[in-house]
């Protein structure tokens, strides 16, 4: 099958693609049933996420909960101010009628027909059923990103990722051609104190950190997010195993062809080395992107707040506004997704198939 | 032009030697082929000319001058890869402009190079490609061009055909020692396969163990090889060459081996009861009637390709012997013929391999 799922296929072929023979086999419902089961486990979440944040709070704590995003109809009658919530009404008689309802007394709501609002009844709670309609909160959306500024905190996020990014790039692929190009005494050494780096949590070395910001006074700039954490062991690790496989005779053919080291790891090793630069740019993103304690820790003035940090502004102490984290939760994926989608095919080409044989 | 002259070079990877001393020279203009079995220090040789490797001892010297500690970018020299080492992210222009652009040439000059040398060497249609599009030849051909452009002091080849098929690699000889005609320049090239040594140079280092086993034109390592060595290695199908025992003879001397008993005249230096080889190629053995014959032997098998016909045969107490013969010759598998040897072009050499003559005549 994996010959035939070429990237030309037709999508609707490729779903009834069996493995050769005319009818489904066991092994493909099977791995269909799998398949759609892996997909409900991973994107399940994530679309009742969406759903969710365009709710309105009152429909968020509503139990039992509904998928869709719901909202009882107003309608607005002659005599009252304010638009009253319309409702299905199951009268004494057995006959259903859509009434608005004026107010409600205890267990007892007073309503009013309507098209006719000289007439008022009084029904108890248990005979009325709210009408509803498919209805976008969103607001949920559009106050946070007037009132809160929470545009603001997508440009430094923005500005963070890109930064760090760039800067990280740079830094470890230059620290991996070192470590992977030169044969010096020591080589393997350096790289297992690199590595070893891995096996120190960032809780131990907050504080020694945090210092040493505060004494190069990046507190409260974006530097001081984007600096410390621009030189992954991860990220050398990675680049310098993939440099390792780049024919050593690339490089002496570079040397016999007068090139400087700069020109050989700008022009002959960086673009060989894509395919591995691209992976850890996506997982640097996605790292900056999602950073969140020591963002929280640097950053104490909402207007060099990160994404991260303002969306833990709506959790009070008290009061929790989950319409507006939920909501902000999306637009903070939003980027990552799309950074994923477009960069996924560049993991799997590796540009390197080379003119070596 | 450019003379290149190696002194006593040494070369060790940490406690193994790998070149023992070398003394080398090779002429302006010269076509220098080093050719050895693999591991015989070949390509580490040409490598620490390239200066791709230090020495351990001794000195390089590219004319005249020492350049021991000049790193591979400013010894001038030019090097073509048995990978080729093309840079695969680039097009074959890129390929070939690259070294210029590093040599900070101006645009129009490198254009006009990487066109005349994509000329000469029929790649104009490639130049936008990229190397993975190419096949083995035009790489060859690319790679070859990007030594070109940089109009080196001297070229080094690694081999850089034996990943061809056999039918271009023919070709590409033809090619090279075409190209060498043309552009001169000193070049030296490394190869395991001494039909290529013995079509392209004019001078051939026939290399073994780190040291140099013989230096020589092609026809002289071939008719007067120093030793064993060089003469089984140089020329194919390979010298027959056959372990005997010196003994007195009717005319002179005897060498006896296995149950065949050669009489040769007398040599200096062939004291009876000594162990020796001989050699004999196998296009100096005739077939003839079994009297006036060294031995008889039983043909295993026969190729007969038409125009000449390659017999294997064997004889008692012998190793398998190799008979060249032109034309077509009419034996049948089994068959029992004589075999003579020319004794002019008997070679004959002593218990350490070293020789004792070229030819043994009177």
């Amino acid at each position: 099958m994996a010959e035939a799922a070429g990237p030309s296929m037709a999508p609707g072929r490729l779903m009834t693609e069996t493995r050769g023979r005319v009818r489904l086999h066991w092994t493909d419902v099977f791995s269909y049933a799998y398949l759609a089961f892996g997909v409900l486990l991973m994107f399940g979440p994530v679309v009742w996420l969406v759903m969710s944040s365009f709710k309105t709070p009152a429909g968020l704590v509503e139990f039992p909960p509904t998928f869709l995003p719901l909202g009882q109809i107003e309608v607005t009658v002659e005599g009252h101010d304010d638009p009253l919530l319309l409702f299905d009404v199951t009268m004494e008689d057995g006959t259903t009628r859509e009434l608005a309802q004026i107010r409600r007394i205890g267990i007892v709501s007073q309503m009013i027909d309507p098209a006719d609002p000289t007439q008022t009844f009084r029904v108890p709670i248990e005979n009325r059923e709210a009408i509803r309609e498919f209805r976008l909160a969103l607001e949920n959306y559009i106050d946070p990103l007037e009132r809160f500024d929470f545009l603001r905190y997508l440009w430094n996020s923005v500005v963070v990722t890109t930064v760090a990014t760039i800067v990280t790039l740079l830094i470890n692929s230059m620290a991996a051609y070192g470590l992977a190009i030169y044969e010096f005494r020591g080589r393997g050494t350096i790289m297992i104190f690199v590595i070893g780096t891995l096996m120190i949590p960032i809780t131990v070395i907050l504080v020694p950190v945090y210092l040493v910001v505060t004494q190069l006074g990046m507190v409260n700039t974006l530097w001081a997010v984007i600096l410390p954490g621009a030189a992954t062991p991860t990220g050398v690790f990675l680049l310098r195993q993939y440099m390792l496989t780049i024919p050593r005779d690339l490089i002496e053919a570079a040397r016999m062809d007068k090139a400087s080291e700069w020109t050989i790891y700008w022009r002959v090793v960086l673009p060989l080395a894509m395919p591995a630069i691209a992976v850890l740019a996506i997982f640097s993103i996605m790292w900056r992107w999602n950073e969140f304690l020591w963002p929280l820790i640097v950053l104490n003035r909402s207007e060099v707040y990160t994404l991260q940090v303002g969306l833990n502004a709506f959790q009070g102490e008290l009061d929790v506004q989950w319409h507006y984290i939920l909501a902000m939760t999306v637009v903070t994926l939003i980027p990552v997704v799309v950074v994923f989608a477009f960069l996924q095919k560049f993991i799997t080409t590796g540009i390197a198939s080379s003119g070596m044989k | 032009m450019t003379e290149i002259r190696l002194r006593d070079v040494r070369k060790s990877f940490g406690s193994t030697d790998v070149i023992h001393g070398i003394d080398l020279a090779v002429a302006s203009g010269e076509f220098c082929v080093f050719v050895g079995p693999s591991g015989c220090g070949k390509s580490t040789l040409l490598r620490i000319i390239a200066g791709l490797e230090d020495v351990t001892a001794g000195a390089v010297e590219i004319d005249g001058e020492v350049v021991n500690g000049t790193p591979a970018a400013d010894r001038g020299l030019a090097m073509v890869f048995q990978s080729y080492a093309l840079y695969p992210h680039m097009s074959v222009y890129d390929n070939m402009a690259f070294g210029l652009e590093n040599a900070k040439l101006p645009r129009t000059e490198i254009d006009v190079r990487v066109r005349h040398a994509a000329e000469l060497l029929q790649i104009t249609d490639y130049l936008r490609r990229k190397p993975k599009a190419l096949s083995g030849g035009q790489r060859q051909r690319v790679a070859i061009g990007r030594a070109i452009v940089r109009d080196p002091k001297a070229f080094l080849f690694d081999e850089p055909l034996s990943n061809l098929d056999a039918e271009l690699r023919v070709a590409m000889r033809r090619e090279l020692s075409a190209l060498h005609a043309k552009i001169g320049g000193t070049m030296i090239y490394v190869t395991h396969d001494q039909t290529e040594a013995m079509t392209l140079a004019d001078k051939i280092v026939v290399l073994r163990d780190g040291t140099v086993a013989q230096t020589g034109t092609p026809l002289e390592l071939y008719n007067s090889p120093d030793n064993a060595f060089v003469a089984g290695f140089i020329g194919s199908p390979r010298m027959n060459l056959i372990e005997a025992v010196a003994e007195p003879g009717a005319r002179g001397t005897a060498l006896r081996a296995g149950a065949a008993r050669i009489e040769v005249p007398p040599l200096a230096g062939l004291a009876p009861g000594g162990q020796v080889t001989f050699g004999i190629r196998p296009e100096h053995i005739a077939m003839g009637a079994a009297d006036e014959s060294d031995l008889t032997a039983t043909v295993a098998f026969a190729e007969q390709l038409g125009g000449e016909t390659y017999l294997y045969v064997d004889a008692e107490g012998l190793p398998q012997l190799t008979l060249h013969q032109p034309g077509q010759v009419p034996v049948r598998q089994g068959e029992r013929i004589g075999l003579r040897f020319d004794r002019a072009e008997m070679h004959l050499f002593d218990a350490d391999g070293r020789v004792l003559a070229n030819g043994l005549v009177p």
